[in-house]
C-alpha cells in the first residue's frame, strides 16, 4: 500500500515535469499555428486592408478567384515549372548518384561540390544566374556564340523564362537528391544483382527491374518535395524577372505576395493561399497514388 | 575505359556546379568592362566593387542583424526542441500521444496558409521592424522536436535511471546526461536551423522595411532589384559574394554535417 502511494507520487511528479517541458511549445503552437490557422479561415470571407475595419463579403473572394486570369496563370506557370523541374531533377540526380555509387576516388569531394549550391542562399544563386542568362553579354549566350550557335532568349521570352527558372532551380537543389539517391542505392541488397546476373540479366534489365523499383520511395520524396518547392517558388522570379515577361513567371507565392503586400488585399491573398494549399494537397495525393508502390502514409 | 568515362562525367558535373561560383567571385573583382568574359583571370583585379557596396548599403550592419537573428533562432530551436523532444520520448503525462500527433500534423500545414495571418499578428502586436518579428515566429520547430524525440527514444534507460537515483531532476538529466550523448542530433538541428534562418528572405521582406534592421539576404535583394546597384554587374556580384561567403566558409569546415542535416529533411519527408 505504501509502495503504491510512493509510485503514485513519483508518477504525478513526472507528469508535472512533462507538462512544464511541453508548455512552451503549447503556447507557441496556440500563437503561431492555431491562431493563424483559425484567423485565416475568418479572413478568407472578408475584404480587408488591415487599416480600415474588416468587411464580411461571404464567398466573394472565391467568386473572384475562379474568374481571375492571373490565378490560373500562376497555376499553369507552376505546372510548367514542375513539368520541367521534376523529370530533370530525377534524371540528373540519378545519373550522378549512379556514377558516384562505385569505387570512385574523391567521392566525397565530388559530393561536396554537387552539394554546394544547396547551402548557398537562393538570392545569391538568382543574382548569379541573372548574369549567366543575360541576353547580350550573359555567360551562357557568349558560350553559345563562341561555339557557333545562336543566342537563347533565356529570361526575356515568355516561352523560355519559366523553363529557365526550372533549370536554375534544378542546379540549385539537385545536390540534395544526389545524396538521397546515393543513400537509396546503397540500401539495395547486393544479392539482388548477383542472382540477377546468374540468371543472365543485362545491365539495362537490372536497372529497370531492380534499381528503379528499389528507388521508388526516394523518387516519391523527390516528387513531393519538388512539388511543394514549386508552389513556394518566390525569390527566383522576384529577383530574376519580377514575374514577367507577360506574367510568364508569376508563381503562386509571388501572386500571394503581390496581392497582400502590393495591393493590401489581405482577404483575397488569404483565399489564394488556401486554394493553392488545396491544389498542393491534390497534386501530391495524385502523385503518390500513381507513383508510389508501397504506401507509407 | 569505362572508369575514365565515369571520371570525365563526374568532372564535367563538378565544373557545372562549381565554375559559376568561381566565375562570380572573379567577376566581382574585375573592372565592369571585363565582367562578360568567360575566363577567371584579369590583369586588373581590384576590390573597388566591394568598396562601393560597403559605402552604398549598410551591409556590415545587415551581416550583424543576420548573425543575431540566426543565432537566436538556432539557440531557441535547439533548446526548446530538445526540451519537448525529451518530454515526448522519456516522460509520462496525459495527452502525450495526442501532442505528438498534433506536432506531426503541424508539419503538414503549408506556409501559404499561415503567412498572411502571421503577418497581421505581427502588425497588430506592433512588432514590425523589430528583431522579435524576425525571431519569435521561428523560435520552435516541429521538425526539430521530432528529430530529438526519435534520437532520445533510442538512448539506454540505464543512463537516465542512474541519474535519477543520484537525485538529478529532469532538467539536469536532459542537459548533463542526455545532451552529451546526443551531439550528432544537436549539430544536425543547429546547422539545419542556422542555414534556413540565414537564407530566409521572404519573411524579412514582409516584416522589415527599416534598412538598419534588414537581414543580409534581404538587403542584397533590395539592393539588386531596387536600382541602387545602378545595373552595375560588379556591384551586384560583389554583394552576392559577400552574402555567399560566410556560408561557403562554414560549409568548407563542416561539409559532412551540412550534407547530413539537409538530407535529413528529405529522409524524413
Amino acid at each position: 500500500m505504501k509502495r503504491i502511494a510512493h509510485t503514485n507520487i513519483r508518477k504525478k511528479r513526472a507528469d508535472r515535469t512533462g507538462y512544464w517541458f511541453v508548455l512552451p511549445y503549447v503556447l507557441f503552437f496556440l500563437m503561431f499555428v492555431a491562431y493563424p490557422l483559425g484567423f485565416s479561415f475568418i479572413l478568407i470571407f472578408h475584404r480587408w486592408n488591415i487599416v480600415t475595419p474588416m468587411e464580411w463579403i461571404g464567398l466573394k473572394n472565391f467568386a473572384r478567384l475562379v474568374v481571375d486570369p492571373l490565378f490560373f496563370k500562376a497555376i499553369t506557370n507552376t505546372f510548367t515549372f514542375l513539368l520541367i523541374h521534376i523529370p530533370l531533377q530525377i534524371v540528373v540526380a540519378l545519373g550522378f548518384a549512379l556514377a558516384l555509387n562505385s569505387n570512385i576516388r574523391f567521392r566525397s569531394f565530388f559530393r561536396a561540390i554537387y552539394f554546394l549550391p544547396v547551402v548557398v542562399s537562393g538570392v545569391v544563386v538568382t543574382i548569379l544566374w541573372q548574369q549567366l542568362y543575360a541576353y547580350d553579354a550573359g555567360f551562357l549566350n557568349r558560350l553559345l556564340t563562341a561555339v557557333g550557335l545562336s543566342k537563347v532568349p533565356w529570361i526575356i521570352s515568355p516561352e523560355m523564362a519559366m523553363p529557365s527558372i526550372a533549370i536554375m532551380a534544378t542546379w540549385k537543389n539537385v545536390g540534395i537528391y544526389i545524396v538521397l539517391f546515393l543513400v537509396g542505392l546503397q540500401n539495395i541488397p547486393r544479392e539482388l544483382y548477383e542472382s540477377a546476373s546468374l540468371d543472365g540479366a543485362t545491365t539495362t534489365r537490372k536497372f529497370f527491374h531492380i534499381t528503379l523499383p528499389m528507388l521508388n520511395p526516394t523518387i516519391v520524396v523527390v516528387l513531393v518535395l519538388s512539388t511543394i518547392g514549386g508552389f513556394s517558388l518566390f525569390i527566383e522570379p522576384y529577383v530574376l524577372t519580377g514575374g514577367g515577361p507577360m506574367q510568364s513567371t508569376l508563381s503562386a507565392m509571388l501572386y500571394i505576395y503581390n496581392q497582400a503586400f502590393y495591393f493590401n488585399h489581405m482577404g483575397y491573398a488569404a483565399a489564394l493561399g488556401f486554394v493553392f494549399a488545396f491544389v498542393i494537397l491534390i497534386v501530391v495525393l495524385l502523385q503518390r497514388k500513381s507513383v508510389e508502390t508501397e504506401p507509407t502514409l | 575505359m569505362k572508369a575514365i568515362l565515369k571520371y570525365f562525367f563526374l568532372a564535367v558535373g563538378a565544373t557545372i556546379f562549381a565554375y559559376p561560383f568561381l566565375w562570380m567571385i572573379a567577376a566581382s573583382l574585375k573592372p565592369e568592362a571585363e565582367i562578360g568574359g568567360l575566363g577567371l583571370w584579369s590583369s586588373s583585379f581590384s576590390l573597388s566593387s566591394y568598396g562601393t557596396v560597403l559605402t552604398k548599403i549598410p551591409i556590415g550592419r545587415a551581416f550583424l542583424n543576420s548573425v543575431i537573428v540566426s543565432l537566436s533562432t538556432t539557440t531557441s530551436v535547439v533548446f526548446f526542441g530538445s526540451l519537448v523532444g525529451y518530454a515526448l520520448a522519456r516522460l509520462n503525462f496525459k495527452g502525450k500521444q495526442a501532442l505528438f500527433v498534433l506536432i506531426l500534423f503541424t508539419m503538414m500545414i503549408p506556409f501559404q496558409i499561415t503567412l498572411i495571418p502571421q503577418y497581421i499578428m505581427i502588425v497588430k502586436l506592433h512588432l514590425t521592424d523589430t528583431y522579435p518579428s524576425l525571431i519569435v515566429p521561428t523560435m520552435m520547430s516541429a521538425f526539430s522536436i521530432i528529430l530529438f524525440r526519435e534520437f532520445f527514444k533510442g538512448l539506454p534507460q540505464a543512463f537516465i535511471d542512474a541519474a535519477r537515483i543520484d537525485g538529478c531532476n529532469e532538467l539536469k538529466i536532459l542537459f548533463r546526461v542526455v545532451w552529451p550523448l546526443s551531439r550528432p542530433t544537436v549539430i544536425t538541428v543547429a546547422i539545419l536551423t542556422f542555414m534556413t534562418s540565414w537564407n530566409e528572405v521572404l519573411w524579412p521582406l514582409i516584416v522589415v522595411r527599416e534598412r538598419s534592421l534588414m537581414t543580409m539576404p534581404q538587403l542584397v535583394t533590395i539592393f539588386t532589384i531596387g536600382g541602387e546597384a545602378e545595373s552595375l554587374l560588379g556591384l551586384q556580384l560583389a554583394a552576392a559574394t559577400l552574402l555567399a561567403l560566410p556560408v561557403i566558409i562554414a560549409y568548407a569546415f563542416f561539409q559532412r554535417y551540412f550534407v547530413e542535416s539537409l538530407t535529413s529533411t528529405g529522409l524524413k519527408g
